[in-house]
Parts: structure tokens; C-alpha cells; sequence
């Protein structure tokens, strides 16, 4: 028995379904009877009812990427805010290696950073690292705040959005999973792209979201409405199926047969429950990974390491990079060769190294292969482990 | 002529029904810069209410290792009642900050947001008997709105005894002329009372029927609160 229907606003303990559902994320059931505990959309499914929140605060996890401030610089660490009810923290050893160096003179309080939450422990204490692409420090530009549930939206899939306006604005444009954004261009260019992230924001619920924000941007910047394409019938498409921004379609039909088959495997509701969380959050991670990295690799660690030339520890970076990176997915790393022609030796050798992890893990490779799409489903399996 | 409104009880000061409350509104959504914020109105009742958080907690000792807190504050502007009141904390708005707390903790689900803090503060910007439990009301709201995991929506309404019958949502008059006042507040899914007061002197019978009145009271303001919630999201 359900109440409500796909998409619906729901308010925290309404009963949303009765008996054959099954309460997932932003649900909860007392006495066999689901309801939701958020001020949000409902989402179906299967059998399974979630709601997706309208307004949340930013959660860190292990291995998201986020922009923070430094706001307290102490013996052997910064203090960073990261826009979360925890504070992270960056420690000396993560930036120098060894090397002891006087602390504010490499990042200074209101430095802004691009980082990676290396651990999140149980007491929530959040361990920041810059090991990886574009890390560092950001020099001038502004940022804008928006929710962190909207930031899927923001990127669109496959980064349609974020690639669409970096285009059209010429900005330089980094996404974090904390609900900051930086953005760095023309100062013109700098206030529009501000006035559209917030209001993708604000409408991140409706549908058409993209088409509506090219053509507002076609007008900003043109002054006029972008030419009918050919190709502008595949994303509409695209958009149709995407239009609560929140979920991967795509994913979709893979987690039912997956669902399905640990149904039959005889496994806990509970197990398929974790697993679709893990699919859903980390697909939000490869798309922004899909669009953050080509754009930040020149520009923004170059400017780092601009700043700390006479670092020793830096030296590791790229070392570590190539571990890092030999872990994600190889579709990404095809492009990147493509676009990164410095670096071609060590990606050989990252491919070398990929393709022993692949023979390692060759079960979850193939299992993620049955999806057979572009899915970011592959890195989970290969990065993580499910 | 001669209209028969209710049944046999006869019609109060300001010209309700026993069972009829002042006129109510509630917006969800009215600062900018709060996590969540509502203000309601209920006859000459002001309220705003504003949510913070969750967000890291400075006071180190109210922190628990296993879930969230909450921290609730009410305030009375000086300029809320007839004659001047003396600003900051005093004795009665120190209760009702406990008591709201109280209220709202059973329905929250912080378990997600260990090491964290809630707070919540009532503004009461003009008062006209029942704040604490208008207060209740709209906090609720702007929790919700705030975007805060909640079992169900806690919500605030007071009956009591005027001219020995059984009245609900009581004005500031019949409250100070009145012989009793119960203000309760509750989860309306399941029915739950998260606080229950009771001042002056009522039979059990009475305090049965008050109970009654108020939590059909409770049901039908609930009903507004989730009306103000969609009307903010829906709007946009």
C-alpha cells in the first residue's frame, strides 16, 4: 500500500507505504509502517521509497574531494573549515613528507584549498590530505555556495552542466562534494556563472534545468538564443531521464538486476541496502571526477607548486599521484593521456599497473562489466571493493 | 435574529466557539541565513523561529559521542507585551527554553550527527497568551525546514478552563482570568505527548476533556504546518 507518488514533497513523519516496501535512505519504519524523516522528494524504487532531502548538511567521507578555508594553523597541522558541522584537519606531514617547516608560511588562515578527506574516523575527526589531482591552494576567483545535495545537479551527468557552462563562460570551475564552489574568470563572467550555480540551485527540482540554463547563458553572453542543433536533441533526451538531477538512471536497471540477484542469493535486505548506497554516492564522485580533473590538472597545481618550489616533499606528489590514480577507472585515464602528453611515460606505466590490479580483481571488474554502459559503477568496483 | 453557532456552551469573550481557535498562520522559510527558519502567527501572537545547525558545538561538555543535541533558546522582545519587559533571560523564559527543548528532542533523529549541536532559538516579537506552545509549533517547522531528520512534526496547543467550561487555545485574557491552563505539545502520527503542563485547578474529568480538545486541536494545526512547508518548496 503506498501514499505518494515519484518526485512528491514529503514532510518529516509522513506515511509514505505500508507493508511490501521497503524504507530506504531519509525513511524509517515504525511498526511496519514507512515514513519519511526529511522535508523531501520521494523517490521510487522498485519497492524501495526514499527521500532525497531538499536542505542538508554536508557529511564528509572518505575520499571526496572538497574546497575548505584554514582557520586555525597550530604546531603540526591546519584547522580547515570545510563547510560541515566537523571540521577537518590537515596535517604537516601530508603537505612536507618529513620535512619540518614553519606552518603559515606555506598556507595561512583564509587560504582557500582543494583537498581530499583521506579518513573520516568514528569520533568524526576529518583528515584532510592534497594528495592528488589539482590539490592545493586556490589563487583569487570567488566562491559560491550552494547545498550539497544540489551538487550532483550542478555537475550534471557526466558533468553536461558543469562542462556546459565552463564552456560558455570561459571560467575555470571547481566543484566540491561540501557545497563550495570556486570559480575563477573574466569578473563579468565570474558574477554570471555566481547567478547561475545559484540558480541551479534553486530550481534543481524542476525539470529541463539544462536546456533553460543555456539558453539564460546564450543570452547572458551572446545576447542571443543558441541556434537549434542537431545535437541538442540527444541531451534533452539525456535531461528527461535525469530530471530529479538527484539519481543516475542509468545505473538503474544494473542495480535492479543486482538487487534482484542478491534477492535470489538469499542476502539480508540490509546488504542490498548498503550497496546501493555505495553505488549512489560514489557515482556522484566519478562525475565530478569526470569533469573536475581535466580542468584544474595545468593551472591549479602548477600554481601550488609554484608556491613551495622549495618543498622537498612535493617531489612525492606525482609518485603518489600515479598510485592514486592507477586505482581509478581506465576510461578516465584513456583521456587523460590523450589530453596530458607530459606526463605520457608514467601513464604507460600507470596502464601496466592498471592492468595487473584488473587481472588481481578480475571478479568485480566483470561483474561491473555486465552493466556494459559508460556507468561510473566500473571505478566503484575497481576502487573500492564492494 | 438569532444564530445558533455551537451547542449548548455558551460563546467567549472575543466571540469563539469553545473548540475554535484564533486565527492561525505559519510560513516556513523566512530568513535568509538561518539553517531553517518560521514564523507564525496565531491571534496576536508573533513568533519567529530560527534553526542553526547541525553544526559543530564550541561547548565541549554538552557533546555526546552517540547522537546530536539540541539546544533550544527562548527569548520575549521587550517590546512584545503591554508594559515593557525587562530584556534577557529571566525565570519564565528560562523554563520555557527547557520545556521547548524537551518537547522537540523525542522527535529528532540526530543518531547521523554525533558530536553535533542543534540550536534553536523562539523570538517572540509579539505576545498574547500561549507562546510557549506557538513557540513549540513554529521551532518544529523550521526544524523540518532546516532540513533536519524528524520522527514527525512536534506541535503545541493549550486548552483550559474558563467560566468552569472546557475552552481550547486560550487568549491572554481568559488565560490570566481563567481558572486553569493546560498547554500540551505532541507528535501527531503516533499521538505521543512531548509535554504536558497543567496550571489551576481542573476535575479529572475536565482534564480529560481539555486533553481531548487539545490534541484534536494539535491535529488540525499540524495540518498547517505541513501546508506552510509545501507552500515554500512548491512556490519556487
Amino acid at each position: 500500500m503506498i501514499y505518494v507518488n515519484e518526485k512528491d514533497l514529503v514532510v518529516p513523519g509522513e506515511l509514505l507505504a505500508e507493508d511490501d516496501y521497503y524504507s530506504g535512505r531519509g525513511t524509517f519504519e515504525d511498526d511496519g509502517k514507512i515514513c519519511s524523516k526529511l522535508l523531501g522528494l520521494v523517490s521510487l524504487r522498485n519497492k524501495k521509497i526514499s527521500v532525497i532531502p531538499l536542505k542538508s548538511k554536508y557529511l564528509p567521507k572518505k575520499g571526496d574531494v572538497v574546497i575548505g578555508k584554514i582557520d586555525d594553523v597550530r604546531f603540526s597541522m591546519w584547522g580547515v573549515d570545510i563547510n560541515s558541522p566537523y571540521s577537518g584537519i590537515l596535517p604537516a606531514s601530508e603537505v612536507f613528507g618529513r620535512e619540518k617547516k614553519e606552518l603559515s608560511r606555506v598556507f595561512d588562515i583564509g587560504d582557500v584549498l582543494f583537498l581530499r578527506i583521506v579518513d573520516v574516523d568514528e569520533v568524526k575527526k576529518v583528515k584532510l590530505g592534497l594528495k592528488g589531482r589539482g590539490m592545493g591552494k586556490f589563487k583569487g576567483g570567488v566562491i559560491v555556495d550552494i547545498a550539497p545535495t544540489k551538487v550532483p545537479r550542478l555537475i550534471g551527468k557526466k558533468g553536461s552542466m558543469i562542462n556546459m557552462i565552463k564552456d560558455k563562460t570561459g571560467c575555470k570551475i571547481v566543484v566540491g562534494q561540501n557545497g563550495l564552489v570556486w570559480v575563477k574568470g573574466n569578473e563579468d563572467m565570474e558574477q554570471i556563472v555566481k547567478n547561475v550555480i545559484k540558480l541551479i540551485e534553486k530550481e534543481a527540482h524542476t525539470s529541463g534545468l539544462t536546456d533553460r540554463i543555456k539558453n539564460k547563458l546564450c543570452l547572458l553572453i551572446d545576447g542571443e538564443l543558441p541556434p537549434e542543433e542537431e545535437e541538442e536533441a540527444e541531451p534533452e533526451v539525456e535531461e528527461e531521464a535525469f530530471e530529479d538531477g538527484l539519481k543516475k538512471p542509468e545505473l538503474q536497471d544494473f542495480r535492479e538486476e543486482v538487487e534482484k540477484e542478491l534477492a535470489e542469493e538469499g542476502f539480508l535486505e540490509d546488504e542490498a541496502d548498503d550497496f546501493e548506497d555505495i553505488d549512489d554516492e560514489d557515482s556522484d564522485d566519478e562525475m565530478f571526477d569526470d569533469s573536475e580533473d581535466e580542468d584544474t590538472e595545468d593551472e591549479d597545481i602548477e600554481e601550488f607548486n609554484d608556491d613551495s618550489e622549495d618543498e622537498e616533499g612535493f617531489e612525492d606528489f606525482d609518485d603518489e599521484l600515479e598510485d592514486e590514480e592507477s586505482e581509478e577507472e581506465d576510461d578516465e585515464e584513456a583521456e587523460d593521456d590523450k589530453e596530458d602528453k607530459s606526463k605520457k611515460p608514467k601513464f604507460l606505466d600507470t596502464f601496466e599497473y592498471i592492468n595487473e590490479q584488473k587481472k588481481k580483481n578480475k571478479s568485480s571488474y566483470d561483474f561491473s562489466r555486465a552493466d556494459n554502459s559508460k556507468s561510473p559503477t566500473l571505478n566503484i568496483s575497481q576502487g573500492r571493493g564492494i | 435574529m438569532f444564530f445558533i453557532i455551537s451547542n449548548d456552551k455558551e460563546l467567549r469573550v472575543d466571540g469563539r466557539a469553545y473548540d475554535e481557535f484564533r486565527p492561525i498562520k505559519i510560513e516556513a522559510g523566512v530568513l535568509k541565513r538561518a539553517d531553517g527558519s518560521a514564523y507564525l502567527e496565531v491571534g496576536g501572537n508573533k513568533i519567529l523561529a530560527s534553526v542553526y545547525g547541525p553544526r559543530e558545538s564550541y561547548i565541549r561538555r554538552l557533546l555526546k559521542p552517540n547522537t546530536g543535541v539540541i539546544r533550544v533558546r527562548y527569548n520575549m522582545a521587550p517590546f512584545s507585551v503591554d508594559d515593557r519587559k525587562r530584556p534577557g533571560p529571566d525565570r519564565r523564559s528560562t523554563e520555557i527554553s527547557k520545556i521547548a527543548a524537551d518537547a522537540l528532542r523525542p522527535a529528532l533523529m540526530l543518531e547521523s550527527f554525533p558530536r553535533s549541536m542543534v540550536d534553536v532559538s523562539i523570538e517572540v516579537i509579539e505576545a498574547e497568551g500561549g507562546t510557549r506552545c506557538a513557540g513549540i509549533t513554529a521551532a518544529a517547522v523550521a526544524l523540518a525546514d532546516a532540513g533536519i531528520p524528524m520522527k514527525d512534526i512536534v506541535v503545541g496547543c493549550a486548552a483550559g478552563k474558563v467560566n468552569d467550561q472546557v475552552v481550547l487555545d486560550l487568549s491572554e485574557k481568559e488565560d490570566k482570568e481563567g481558572q486553569a491552563d493546560v498547554p500540551i505539545a505532541m507528535m501527531p502520527r503516533t499521538g505521543e505527548i512531548t509535554l504536558l503542563q497543567a496550571d489551576g485547578n481542573l476535575t479529572e474529568e475536565e482534564f480529560e476533556e481539555a486533553l481531548d480538545l487539545t490534541m484534536e486541536g494539535c491535529r488540525k494545526i499540524s495540518q498547517l504546518q505541513h501546508e506552510a512547508l509545501k507552500a515554500r518548496y512548491s512556490s519556487e
